[in-house]
């Protein structure tokens, strides 16, 4: 029975691995034969996000729109644009919004610095409590009696025994 | 006390951000083409598929460009507003025929009324591209001299046609 159940989920495995990605072998694929360009392509698409499933590249999303920003970075780059200049060109039409790494500017400025920010105020809790509790124990010495007693306790003579 | 009042605090901030946050809407992207120049195109009218109509010929006129398609649902939710206000002659309103069959796109100006002047069409979707769509419907008021002044992303709601649109628009023509 476990043979059996262990061959029945080795087959599933097997037939999920084999199964081709087929949602993305249709145009994922860079069409130039040029690799050095294939890989820019590859590059800036990943760097772009897709508008319409906000949190995806335009190379990972299959929305249509993603489709086409894939074929304008193409052609761009065929035509021999720059990469900062098809940047530019998303951006000139979509906004920042369509970079995946926001640039740093006024309207940025917590989004980059927060983190920051929250780690800062982070470490100035932790010191202020820190210190807060090196101050806590009373710093007034021990009476000569409680000295006694602790003195007799670590040296294994409890008082008790003794009366 | 104080210490009671501090989470207290930190948690209504939070309450804060929270609120406002949900109230927000992620699939609004400010668009950075307001008040900029509309991207010029020359495309072919859908109904009279041998004529043009370029931005240039609008110079002049406030007009609203009205991205649209058959295949898009939330088009037929604004529609009836813009058959309204197509019948009003208020403003021009030219239709961009977005990534569409022509086809189908005059059988559903057909079923349910054509409120536009001029629709034209962008077959593959590049002039929407220069327009910065990415979401159909999508509405630009664009003034006299050619420069964007307002984009309704989503169906044009009497709400926004009421109070944001129709008095821009008005505005404009004074100008």
């Amino acid at each position: 029975m476990i043979r059996f159940a262990a061959a029945l989920l080795f087959a599933i495995i097997a037939a999920t691995l084999a199964l081709p990605p087929a949602a993305f072998a249709a145009d994922a694929v860079p069409t130039e034969k040029d690799p050095v360009n294939s890989a820019r392509a590859v590059k800036l698409t990943e760097e772009l996000r897709c508008l319409v499933c906000q949190n995806q590249t335009i190379a990972d999303s299959n929305a249509e729109l993603a489709v086409d920003l894939r074929r304008q970075v193409r052609e761009q780059i065929d035509a021999g644009k720059t990469d900062k200049e098809i940047i530019d060109y998303m951006v000139g039409r979509y906004g920042d919004f369509v970079l995946y790494r926001p640039p740093v500017k006024g309207t940025t400025l917590l989004l980059w610095g927060g983190p920051a920010l929250l780690l800062l105020t982070g470490i100035g809790v932790i010191v202020v409590v820190l210190r807060g509790r090196q101050r806590m124990p009373d710093a007034t010495p021990l009476s000569a009696e409680e000295r006694a007693r602790a003195e007799a306790l670590l040296a294994g003579e409890p008082k008790k025994e003794q009366s | 006390m104080a210490k009671f009042l501090i989470p207290l605090g930190l948690f209504v901030v939070l309450l804060a951000f929270l609120f406002v946050g949900l109230g927000l809407n992620p699939r609004e992207v400010p668009s950075p083409l307001i008040d900029k120049p509309a991207p010029a195109f020359t495309l072919a009218q859908l109904h009279e598929p041998g004529k043009t109509l370029a931005t240039a010929d609008m110079k002049g006129r406030v007009w609203l460009l009205n991205v649209w398609a058959s295949w898009c649902v939330s088009c037929r939710e604004e529609h009836p507003l813009l058959v309204e206000l197509g019948r009003a002659k208020l403003v021009p309103i030219v239709g961009l025929n977005y990534k569409d069959e022509p086809l189908a796109g005059l059988r559903w100006l057909g079923q349910l009324g054509n409120p536009y002047d001029v629709s034209v069409v962008d077959r593959d979707g590049r002039v929407g591209i220069d327009f910065g769509v990415y979401g159909v419907p999508e509405t630009f008021v664009i003034d006299k001299q050619g420069t964007i002044r307002y984009k309704q992303i989503g169906p044009v709601t009497a709400e926004a046609l009421e109070k944001k649109i129709l008095p821009l628009v008005r505005e404009l023509q004074k100008s």
